[in-house]
């Protein structure tokens, strides 16, 4: 069994699907932070068989819950304060989300206006489905992402 | 705008006061003194842009604009956010058609005077919507009610799409979807009238729903919502509404289009009682009069 040490302060995001941390790593822009970052592919879990764990030591505030919530809202987020957890975080989808993912309909303005912001608004919180604030376009998981 | 910006008592407002510019038009000859209307149209489109272009004269007031991209600053490359911000230096109000899906609700946001939708793509068309239903209420009387067959291009048809949005919200509408199965509805909306439990169906043969039908809406196969050729001249001919069908018909029964027609409507079908597309352009106009009015305030 592998070992990852404890960390003193920052965040543990637990649960995640196994195989998804790396594009967690992408979406939070992990890779432009200056700080310790552990990824743990396939670790044993009670309630999945397998998951994934992403260890980082920074500032809580730096981490972008929203775009957390709308990759996986049953990650389990561990807010870790001299090297205990001192909060659990609760994911909700939020209501829209801005440039995480791109509107891929070629008859979307967004395929031609350079600066416009790719916005995606929740239109079902039952079904999870976002669609493009502006053509309305249904986003698809296997849609490439930004 | 969109036609469910509009509450279904301010829809009620706006074509009555429709209907009041049709029977007293001399009241409203000099409502638009002084006003201007920019027609911003990035694609051609000479039935719209001259309705508008008739609206706002007829209320006495002045139209600027373009009506293709190649004459605006979109060939030289200036984005709609900026092209709106010059545009609200100029106009009073706009009226924008644009290939791109969302392209007016873009310029809504970055503009200091309201923006008409006159065309986003294969998305909506409200201000046709607008005249479809006052078209109805004016020669029907009311909005609800009906089964209504949608026939023709249901997939790239944004005519289609606005009215199934603005007429889920009357009570007792029935849906009966006439198309290839290329050209059926966007799954989006399927999906919107299972959740709001609006009664659809959907069918490819216009002869076996006929005799139910109180309003028929025949839609063009366009080819510009086309990128592969092959596909349009293998659909384009596949429903023209003929006498022999329209006998199958019920005798109030209303054939809608919202124009311009290429061969899905036979001529010989013009003068049957029942067709009431020309008539719908000139609704088409009213509609577009109490809009402008409205948006300004001016009423």
């Amino acid at each position: 069994m592998l070992n990852v040490g404890k960390i003193e302060e920052g965040f543990v995001l637990d649960h995640i699907k196994a195989g998804k941390s790396l594009s967690i790593y992408e979406h939070l822009q992990l890779d432009k932070l200056d700080c310790t970052v552990a990824i743990i592919k396939n670790a044993r879990s009670d309630k999945l068989g397998k998951k994934d764990i992403l260890k980082v030591e920074c500032d809580i505030n730096m981490l972008d819950l929203d775009v957390l919530a709308f990759i996986d809202h049953n990650i389990t987020v561990n807010v870790i304060k001299a090297g205990e957890i001192v909060e659990k975080k609760e994911l909700v989808l939020p209501q829209q989300i801005k440039n995480v993912i791109k509107c891929h309909n070629p008859r979307c303005i967004t395929s031609i206006e350079q600066e416009l912001p790719h916005i995606f608004v929740l239109a079902d919180p039952v079904k999870e489905i976002y669609r493009c604030k502006y053509c309305e376009e249904k986003y698809r998981e296997n849609a490439k992402k930004f | 705008m969109n036609p469910l910006d509009f509450s279904v008592e301010e829809l009620e407002k706006l074509f009555t006061l429709a209907n009041d510019i049709e029977n007293h038009p001399q009241n409203y000859a000099h409502a638009c003194d002084g006003k201007i209307l920019a027609t911003c149209f990035y694609e051609p489109s000479t039935r719209t842009r001259l309705s508008f272009e008739s609206a706002m004269t007829r209320l006495g007031g002045r139209v600027i604009g373009f009506a293709d991209a190649n004459s605006s600053s979109a060939a030289k490359g200036e984005s709609v956010s900026d092209t709106i911000r010059v545009i609200s230096c100029y106009a009073d109000i706009c009226a924008m058609r644009h290939p791109k899906e969302g392209a007016p609700m873009v310029a809504s946001e970055k503009s200091r005077i309201p923006v008409i939708n006159a065309g986003d793509g294969g998305h909506y068309h409200p201000t046709q919507t607008l005249t479809d239903l006052l078209t109805i209420r004016s020669m029907k009387g009311h909005l609800d009610n009906f089964t209504i067959g949608l026939c023709g291009d249901l997939k790239f048809g944004r005519t289609v799409h606005s009215l199934i949005n603005a007429l889920v919200r009357y009570p007792g509408t029935r849906f009966i979807f006439i198309s290839p199965e290329e050209l059926r509805v966007p799954d989006y909306i399927i999906e919107m009238l299972r959740e709001k439990n609006i009664p659809f169906e959907e069918v490819i043969r216009l002869e076996d729903v006929m005799p139910q039908l109180d309003l028929l809406y025949m839609t063009r196969v366009q080819k510009e919502r086309f990128f592969n050729e092959e596909d349009y001249v293998r659909l384009k001919d596949f429903y023209v509404l003929d006498t022999t069908k329209m006998e199958l018909a019920k005798q109030d029964m209303l054939v809608l289009h919202p124009l311009p027609r290429v061969n899905e409507i036979s001529v010989e079908v013009d003068d049957d009682p029942r067709a009431a597309y020309f008539r719908q352009a000139q609704y088409g106009v009213y509609v577009r009069m109490a809009l402008i009015l409205t948006l300004l305030e001016l009423v």
